[in-house]
Parts: structure tokens; sequence; C-alpha cells
């Protein structure tokens, strides 16, 4: 034996999960959805999409290569993630610019100051979001129909989402059809059209344990009993707007929800109280974003308090 | 539904090459090197001096104190030596060398040949407990898991404190070992023996045998020695690691938690391990001390994996030499599991009681992955089987704050590694709990001798 020993503590073997493999499984999740909005939204989803993609992936790689003067992080994937993620969250016929604006706020203030991957308080792509719905309102709530114009990116028909119209008192509750909701029919940005495409994306997350059931469940079940009990339909509810895209994707961001299960569900709770109440007696049709960026700035406080239960604090049964 | 634990655990590959395979005796050596630390507790006295005689399996060094144990020696001979050399991990140590000349050495065979019991079972069953405890101690018994704690001390509650169940660990959760799944085909008869005298020694009335379902051959084994018995239960236990951590194993088994802080009998649990039943077993049936054990020899390129029983103070290159030699691959030798065996500097050193395996990794194995930053992805927290919140007792020690890491009960981690496995930013978690544990343990320990 003439080799060296490497010496280590242990455990000597590892899982074979990386950063980039969970990165990616989320994006694999994302695949019915991203079927979906090409199919609802042809040349226009395309557009937006590898905008967002291309210009995350630029600004993460300026700000690390040229400010930091790092080691670029690319590879782990989870630029390209926020990308699609911010991408989903906006209107297919938002013009190019503007997308790239949101892509270059998601980054680059959603995520780097903070010290990029692991560090960001809010979610980065809601943040590019948030960012540009307060900065151009009109062109990020006017959506073009799904379905209609699929191949016409410029002009293509507009319409308010259900949410919108119902807020304008333009629409009521017994007017939608939700089957039509559930296979992608109605308006809305990229991702939120499409209720069982987002439900395939959490069975498959949750079958490889990619996420957990904790912040989902709750974020559904707290809208739906919430919006019934002050006398407004659950199941639109629950299938308007962001809000499965926000419960499966956009709060169970590994790097801004708590790290245990009770608090977990306490962040989903809230973010379901809070998009309720946004909705039904703010100014804004649509609370979700809004919700889960509040809950962000309270996850550090959640991880502080809420502590998982120890082995051992339990009184013995003898 | 099978029984398990309930808070956390992995499910690393189980690469258990050697399963079901059977015990091969290894030839007994000329030559045995024993140390005088083998055990946890306090070091062994030796005095013996150069060119003394010793025979086989006579006491070579006392037990100094309570918890301390005697140590045998494996082979007749004479002393050729006594001096500090290293150990496996490069610690000095005190150590006692033996050479056996050719009569010793067929004298030690004649004598394995013709092993007769010195107890029948009605004899060995009749024996009170104090005399129980005593044949153990003088056998120089440890738990033979891992831990190497004096069984004597386990089975001597402190006052006050009362056990009514002995569970007894044949989980053997760790990766590649498979050690005690082979003596539970080979020998389940005396182990069966051995859970008996034990639990009469311990003054309970009630056994259960832990098996990981795994093992569906050693469950059956066992459960055929055991069925004239019925206070001794066998009962499968679900696959999931640390399984056979000894908190783990006795909340998978009675629905107990041992308290933070406190003992297995503090929930009137005493936990043992089937090696140590068999030991025990030896020791009353056959007056023979511990001075052998089996130790699974093994690794992806390891040419002829195995479990061998091995005389404790043979060294490690020649029982590597058996099963074939160092694998040219070779980037990492372990004592122990995968898991929560260490790594050794050298292997030009003698075998203790506390060694269950070699396992021998190939160096595209042994390194390391590149960490990542932390993506707060909660895997360590799910995975802790002390509900501990791995991620932040790394961070608060990485950034020397000691006594936020105490009061996250840094000190209840069990170091089973489950953190550092799973983590997929292959973040050195356990490194950085370990530390945290060492200061802290440090600093209660300053506190205790002041307040005094």
């Amino acid at each position: 034996m003439n080799q060296l020993l490497t010496i280590s503590a242990s455990p000597h073997i590892h899982t074979s999960r990386t950063v980039s493999w969970c990165m990616w499984q989320v994006i694999v999740a994302l695949i019915p959805a991203l079927v979906c909005a090409f199919y609802f939204f042809g040349i226009g989803a395309a557009i937006v999409i590898v905008t967002s993609i291309l210009g995350c992936i630029a600004t993460e790689y300026f700000i690390t290569r040229y400010l930091l003067r790092a080691k670029p992080t690319i590879a782990n994937g989870s630029a390209i993630l926020t990308g699609l993620l911010l991408a989903f969250n906006l209107p297919s016929n938002l013009p190019v610019w503007i997308v790239l604006i949101g892509a270059v706020v998601a980054i680059g203030i959603g995520k780097m100051p903070f010290g990029g991957l692991g560090c960001n308080i809010f979610n980065p792509a809601l943040v590019g979001r948030v960012f540009l719905l307060i900065s151009f309102p009109a062109q990020m709530t006017t959506w073009p129909l799904p379905g209609e114009n699929a191949w016409n990116y410029v002009d293509a028909t507009t319409g308010a989402t259900i949410l919108g119209a119902m807020k304008l008192g333009e629409l009521s509750p017994d007017g939608i059809d939700l089957w039509a909701k559930a296979v992608g029919f109605a308006g809305g940005s990229l991702g939120e059209v499409g209720a069982v495409a987002l439900l395939l994306g959490l069975a498959y997350m949750l079958a490889r344990r990619i996420i957990s059931w904790h912040i989902p469940v709750s974020i559904i079940a707290t809208v739906a009993l919430f919006s019934w009990a002050i006398g407004a339909d659950p199941l639109v509810q629950v299938m308007s707007g962001g809000l499965l895209l926000g419960a499966i994707f956009m709060a169970t961001d590994y790097v801004t929800s708590p790290m245990c299960h009770r608090g977990m569900l306490i962040y989903g709770v809230m973010i379901g109280v809070i998009t309720v109440v946004i909705r039904q007696w703010g100014a804004y049709p649509e609370g979700m974003s809004f919700a889960i960026l509040i809950m962000n700035g309270f996850t550090p406080l959640i991880n502080r308090y809420i502590k998982p239960r120890r082995f051992g604090e339990r009184r013995s049964s003898i | 539904m099978l029984h398990t634990f309930h808070k956390g655990g992995v499910h690393p590959p189980q690469s258990k090459l050697t399963a079901s395979q059977p015990i091969i005796d290894i030839e007994l050596p000329r030559k045995v090197v024993v140390t005088f630390s083998q055990h946890i507790g306090a070091i062994a006295v030796c005095d013996l001096k150069k060119g003394d005689h010793v025979t086989r399996g006579q006491v070579i060094a006392h037990a100094a104190g309570f918890v301390s144990t005697n140590i045998h020696t494996p082979i007749s001979g004479k002393v050729v030596k006594l001096d500090r050399c290293k150990t496996a991990f490069g610690h000095p140590a005190d150590t006692v060398t033996i050479e056996a000349s050719d009569e010793d050495h067929q004298s030690d065979l004649d004598a394995i040949e013709s092993l007769s019991p010195v107890r029948d079972d009605d004899t060995a069953m009749s024996l009170a407990s104090e005399e129980l405890i005593k044949i153990i101690d003088d056998a120089g018994i440890v738990g033979l898991g891992g831990a190497t704690f004096p069984t004597k001390v386990k089975l001597t509650p402190p006052p006050g404190s009362k056990a009514d169940i002995l569970i007894v660990n044949g989980v053997e959760c760790e990766p590649y070992l498979t050690n005690d799944h082979a003596i539970m085909l080979a020998n389940s008869e005396d182990i069966v023996r051995g859970i008996r005298l034990l639990m009469r020694a311990a003054k309970v009335d009630r056994a259960v045998v832990g098996i990981e379902a795994n093992k569906p051959d050693a469950i059956e084994a066992m459960t055929r020695a055991a069925s004239t018995c019925r206070a001794i239960e066998i009962m499968p236990l679900k696959v999931k690691y640390p399984e056979g951590g000894e908190k783990q194993l006795i909340e998978a088994v009675t629905g107990r938690e041992v308290p933070s802080g406190g003992l297995p009998i503090s929930v009137g649990a005493i936990v043992q391990n089937v090696a140590t039943a068999l030991a025990v077993s030896d020791a009353v049936r056959y007056g023979l001390p511990l001075m052998s054990r089996v130790i699974t020899v093994t690794g992806p390129s390891v040419k002829k994996p195995g479990n061998y029983r091995v005389p404790i103070g043979t060294d490690i290159r020649s029982l590597i030499d058996i099963a074939g030699g160092v694998p040219s691959d070779v980037g990492k030798i372990i004592l122990g599991g995968p898991m929560m065996g260490k790594a050794v500097v050298s292997i030009d050193a003698p075998t203790i009681k506390g060694v269950s395996g070699i396992l021998m990794l190939p160096l595209s194995m042994s390194r390391r992955r590149e960490p990542e930053p932390c993506i707060r992805c909660g895997a360590c927290v799910d995975a802790c089987p002390m509900g501990l919140e791995p991620y932040l007792l790394a961070t608060l020690s990485r950034f020397d704050r000691w006594e936020d890491c105490e009061d996250n009960k840094v000190m209840n981690c069990i170091e089973c590694g489950s953190c550092s496995y799973i983590c997929p930013a292959a973040r050195p978690i356990l490194d950085y709990i370990r530390l945290g544990k060492n200061k802290v343990g440090a600093a209660i320990k300053a506190r205790r001798a002041q307040s005094k």
C-alpha cells in the first residue's frame, strides 16, 4: 500500500442529491405548467420565458464575475429557476425590456446583495414581479386571452383575470366556468392558467421528496376555509390568480421559507390569511405575491421561535 | 406495520456485501499486540514484565476502577515488549506484545479443539445476579456495538432506578456491516442463552430483540432459537438509520423517550448488543473471557469480503491480508461503518474490542464533495433523529456562539451523521456540531467544578 489514506470525520458516505439536482427537480416539476403556457400563450410565452431566464443568468454572471470577482454560480441552476418562476408570474405579452428589468431586479436586488443563493430574505422571483407590478401596473395587469392568439405576441386580444373582473364588479362568481379554469382557458400570467398542470408538479415534488406537504396544503386549506367563512366561493378562490403557483412553487422556496414543519404550517396559514384579506378588502385583486413576501420577512422570526419537538422532551409514557 | 423510531432518520444505501455469509475463523496468530484502553473508562493496569509467560485467556491488565474492565490475552506466549505505540487513529497507547512459541501455539490449538462447557444451562441459570455480574466483569465484557461501555456498569443500575426491559440490539443499521447478522445466523442459540443470562443479571423478566427487517434469515433464526423462552420477543423493525442508536431503539421498541441528558435506565430500559449477549454466553457457559470477536472486512473493491472471527489484538494489516489485501484503489480505511466509523491513519495497529468492521473505500468514494452555500432546505432538520436543528447548531458553532449552542441542545446530538449525509450542499454540519459539543461539554464541566 503506497497510497496516502484520506482521513476525515464521519459520515463517510453522502447522499447523491446536490443543490443543482434539487433545482433541476423543481424545474422538471414545472414542465407540465410550461407545456400549458406554450399551448395557451404560444410565442409570447416562449419570448417571455427565454428573456427572463437569460436575463437572470446574465445578471448573476455579471455580478459574481465582475463585481464580486468570485467563481460564477450559474451551474447550480438557481438562476435558471428564478428566471423561470419570474416568467410564470408575468403576462405573456409583456415587452421584452420590462421582462429584463424584472430579471435584473430579481437577481440584482432580490438575491445577490444579500450574499447570493441561500442568503436572500425574499423570494427573488417575487421581488422582481412585485417591482414590475408597482412600476408598470398597466402592462402587468393586461393579460392576453389564452388560446385565442397564441402566435401573436404584439397585438394580442387582452382581458382581465377572473379576480380582476370580480374586484371591479364585472363578473359574478356564478358566471365562472371552473372546468375551463382547471385546464387553463382563462386569462392570467404564464404559470397561473393550468391548475391541473400545477397540481401535477406538486405531486411530482412530493413523490420525489423535494418539498414536504406542509406549506402548499396549509396555504390552500387556509384560503379555502377563510374564503368559505366570509362567503366567497372557496374553489374559485383557490383556483384563481397565482394561488396554486404561489402555494406550490413560490412559497415553498427553500431559502425563504421556515426550516421545521411546525414553522412551515404557521407560515402557510399566515400566507393564506393575508392573501384572502388582500383579495377581499385590499386595493389589489391579487394578494398572493404580497402575502408570500410579507411572510418571507417573518421567516427568520419563525425559525427563531418555532423549534422542532426535540427527542426526549415529551413526558415518557411508562 | 413494523415498529420504528419516529423522529428523523435517513436511508443510506445498505451495501451489505457480506450479508448472510458464514463466519470464517481466522488462524490463531503467533503474535498479538494488546492495548490497555479498549473501552470507555479508566485505562486498565498491566503489571506484567518483559519475559513473563502468559496463557490464553489470562488477565493481562486489570480493571482500574468501576468504569473500567479487564483485558485478556487471546494467545499463550511470552511478553516480548511493553511499550507505547500508535493506535490505528494515531493516538499513543500503552501496549503489550505477546509472542507464541511452537509449544504455546500447539497448546492453544489443543485447548480450542477440546473446548467444553464449564457449566450446563441449569447451573448457569441458577446463578445469582451478583455472581453473573462478577463473571461478566471478570471476563472483560464491554458493549460490542461499538461504544465499548463496560457491560457490568449497565447491569448495575444506580440506586433508586429499576429496569423492566432488556432490549437487545440486533439492528445493525450501519451500511456495509454484517457482523451482528452473521452471529445471529451462526450462534442464535448462544445469543438466546446470553440474553437469558443478561435478563437474570439485570433482574428483568422481559427482553425484546430488535432486528431490522432487511435480515429475514436472522429474524427467523433468532425466532426459532427463542421459541422455548416466552419472555424473549424477536421484533422486526422497519429499515431506517440510525435505528441502532440506543435512544432510537428504545423508542422503536417501547415508545419511551429517554429524556434529554438521561440514561436508558431512566425509562426502565437496558440495551445490550447481540454480540455482547454472545460474549456473556461464552463467559458463563465456557468460562471464556472476551478475547475474540467477529469483524466484517468489506468494501466495494475488497477481494474476499467476509465476516471473520478474530482474536482481539491481531493486527489490522494481517486481517486485511486474509481478506485479499488492501485494494489498489483504496482511498480511505474505516474502523466501523461508513456513517459513524472512524478513518484510520495506519493499519499497522492492533484490533480492539470495539472494532465491528474494517471498511475500505476506493479513492473515488473517499473525498468529500466541495461544500456549497446552505440553501436552507431543512433536510437536516427533517433527518435529525434527536429533533435538533443541525444547520443552526453548525452556524452557531462556526461563529463561536457556544452559549447559544448549549441553549439549542447541542449536547443532545448523538453524532449519527444523518445531517451531514443528507445535506444537498455537502456542508460539514456534523464537524461543526462536534466542535460545539466539545466546547459546550468543557464549559459545563468547568461550571460544575466551580460550583463544587
